[in-house]
């Protein structure tokens, strides 16, 4: 015991002394949570909105102010000639073009129908889609004061409920992925590349000679990283409660139970790395192509997994992060309990296994 | 300065390394073919051989590293196939790829190694004491250990091999890369471990080594080619130096170096 404890020691001694690995450690989640969090957001606010407008009537009146009121746009211009509208495009002064037809109120009140047309950059799909989404409510609405005026016998209301979060908040959603991702990252990358650089120094043939048990010397490497992902745990989950507003709605101690078992599986994840690899760099490259990769775009951090062809749905079922995502969104976004993640549970649990299995064995040919 | 030269002094007494017919294969390739020798207690045996000869599989095998294919070893008592853990705590080791932590302290790297050993606290500090004494390290004790010299380092890492007494130390090319006096001075260490009762098995390149040795084996291909005293091997090849039985040896060899 006093052996191990001088070998966790040791490895203390190499995180701490390497201050630019030690700050990218402990400053990495920061800047990743604040960054997502403000910087990099899929919310669409203040989109710019051109208006051609030759009615002048109560109705395009009532709409224009409506949109303008609204937080997601910010009415730029009102232009007079058609032609124009592709010229705005092209220079990316706006996102949005509303036309309204000529005559709009009295088309409107004499034949019932009335058009408006709406053009949206499409460039960026997801945020024309947004936009288009927005203006059709904001004139729905209007169409809804319509009808109640002029009492119209049938009427169907949507009420549309958003579930778990209402304001649409894009860090309800990412902030599950980032603590897979820097969890990911911290364990599994790191684990591997301290267990490689004692190979590639040959500090490792010499602890081998040791009496010291090989199994001693990996717990005695995970040790730390399992300290620091714990300490990056907390200032995630601090951050994005007080900074970024996202409540830990379900049960804390399901959430930093879940937590504590995918550390576990992204440090023999490293582990596995490392007696595949022999450098530092070859343990990087894979940890970097083969995890960090597919954990951002195959984990449903940032793309929808229903989304993906059925192949590819598959191929994100081997992925840890995936689970241990679902799992916090459970827990922190719909509020639910530890009772109602048993199967991500219990896929981690079965991962780890696994991953330990072959490294150990691994591990053990290599000294032959 | 006077000249270094191993005098007979020790008498003879048992047999630390007992290897007997040792074979390891890989596949098809016999990396270490059917070699026997003895050492004995406080010698300084020289392990020789062109890069590829095998020197280094037959020296994990010894070490516990690496299980035989077939054959009988024993190290300092204990049986290599059977009971490789006895023989890790009874051997020091030193790499030829440099065996200390770099980003650790003097004293942390000693105390680092000893206590992998087993050693108490207590017995760790008064040897340390020692130690940096007679290394004239006292003013290093606090500094990390990548700001020393290359001869320094290699002075300390052979110091923490040998810092837990054991009875045989295995150096694996210790002095590559070191300079003629530091050199000197890291075979002083080697006869003083050597006169402690410490079994010293050396590879080196360097042939003036060799000369330094009790006896030297000289692999090729996998074989042990010649193994006697620098002095009776000179006479046998009649050869002015150990260089010059070298060479005629690995003429013969037939494997492609590494």
């Amino acid at each position: 015991m006093k052996q191990f404890l001088t070998f966790v020691q040791k490895e203390f001694h190499h995180i701490f002394r390497d201050h630019r690995t030690m700050l990218i450690l402990i400053g990495m989640p920061i800047v990743e949570i604040i960054l997502f969090g403000f910087a990099i957001t899929t919310e669409v606010k203040d989109s710019k909105v051109v208006i051609l407008d030759s009615s002048h009537d109560v109705a395009t009146r009532h709409i224009i102010d409506e949109i303008n009121a609204n937080k997601y746009f910010n009415v730029v211009e009102y232009i007079h000639n058609s032609n124009d509208i592709q010229h705005i495009f092209q220079k990316g002064e706006a996102t949005l073009a509303v036309v309204f037809e000529d005559h709009f109120y009295e088309t409107l009140l004499h034949t019932g129908k009335a058009q408006i047309q709406l053009i949206a950059d499409a460039s960026d799909p997801n945020t024309a889609t947004t936009v288009t989404y927005y203006a059709n409510r904001i004139i729905a609405d209007y169409q809804q004061t319509l009808m109640v005026q002029n009492n119209v016998p049938y009427q169907i209301t949507p009420n549309v409920k958003l579930l778990y979060n209402p304001e649409m908040k894009g860090a309800y959603n990412f902030v599950p992925g980032v603590l897979g991702m820097i969890l990911m990252l911290i364990c599994a990358m790191m684990t591997s590349i301290a267990i490689v650089r004692e190979k590639e120094t040959g500090t490792m043939e010499v602890l081998l000679v040791s009496p010291i048990k090989p199994i001693m010397i990996i717990l005695a490497k995970m040790v730390p990283y399992f300290v620091v992902s714990c300490f990056n745990l907390c200032s995630v989950l601090l951050l994005s409660v007080y900074v970024l507003g996202v409540p830990v709605a379900g049960s804390l101690f399901g959430l930093i139970l879940v937590s504590l078992l995918f550390i576990v599986v992204s440090l023999s994840l490293g582990l596995l790395v490392s007696t595949l690899t022999n450098t530092q760099l070859a343990a990087m490259l894979v940890s970097g192509m083969v995890f960090l990769l597919p954990v951002i775009l195959l984990s449903g951090m940032i793309f929808p997994i229903e989304n993906m062809p059925v192949w590819m749905q598959w191929l994100s079922d081997i992925i840890p992060a995936k689970w241990y995502i679902q799992a916090v969104k459970a827990l922190m976004i719909q509020g639910l309990g530890i009772m109602n993640i048993l199967k991500e549970t219990g896929i981690l649990v079965l991962m780890t296994i696994i991953f330990i299995v072959i490294s150990l064995k691994k591990f053990n040919v290599r000294l032959e | 300065m006077e000249k270094l030269q191993y005098k007979e002094t020790r008498p003879r007494l048992e047999k630390e390394i007992e290897v007997t017919d040792l074979v390891k294969r890989f596949g098809h390739f016999t990396a270490v073919d059917h070699i026997s020798f003895d050492v004995e207690k406080g010698e300084i045996f020289g392990f020789l051989g062109a890069n590829g000869a095998g020197k280094t599989t037959a020296m994990r095998m010894l070490c516990g590293l690496s299980k035989p294919t077939s054959g009988k070893g024993k190290v300092a008592g204990f049986n290599i196939q059977h009971e490789p853990e006895q023989v890790k705590k009874n051997i020091g080791y030193m790499s030829q790829k440099f065996s200390l932590y770099n980003d650790l302290k003097v004293w942390e790297n000693i105390r680092l190694f000893a206590g992998i050993y087993g050693m108490a606290d207590k017995e760790i500090k008064e040897k340390t004491e020692i130690l940096l004494q007679k290394l004239h390290f006292e003013k290093e004790r606090n500094v990390l250990v990548k700001s020393l010299p290359l001869g320094f380092k290699q002075k300390l890492a052979f110091s923490v091999s040998i810092f837990h007494t054991p009875k045989v130390v295995f150096l694996d090319e210790p002095t590559g890369g070191v300079d003629p006096v530091t050199r000197r001075q890291f075979w002083e260490l080697i006869y003083e471990a050597a006169a402690n009762g410490i079994t010293v098995f050396v590879t080196t390149h360097y042939m003036d080594e060799a000369e330094y040795c009790n006896r030297v084996s000289i692999m090729v291909d996998g074989r042990i080619e010649a193994l006697d005293s620098p002095n009776n091997l000179k006479t046998e090849f009649e050869a002015k130096n150990m260089d010059e039985v070298f060479q005629q040896l690995a003429r013969k060899a037939t494997r492609q170096s590494d």
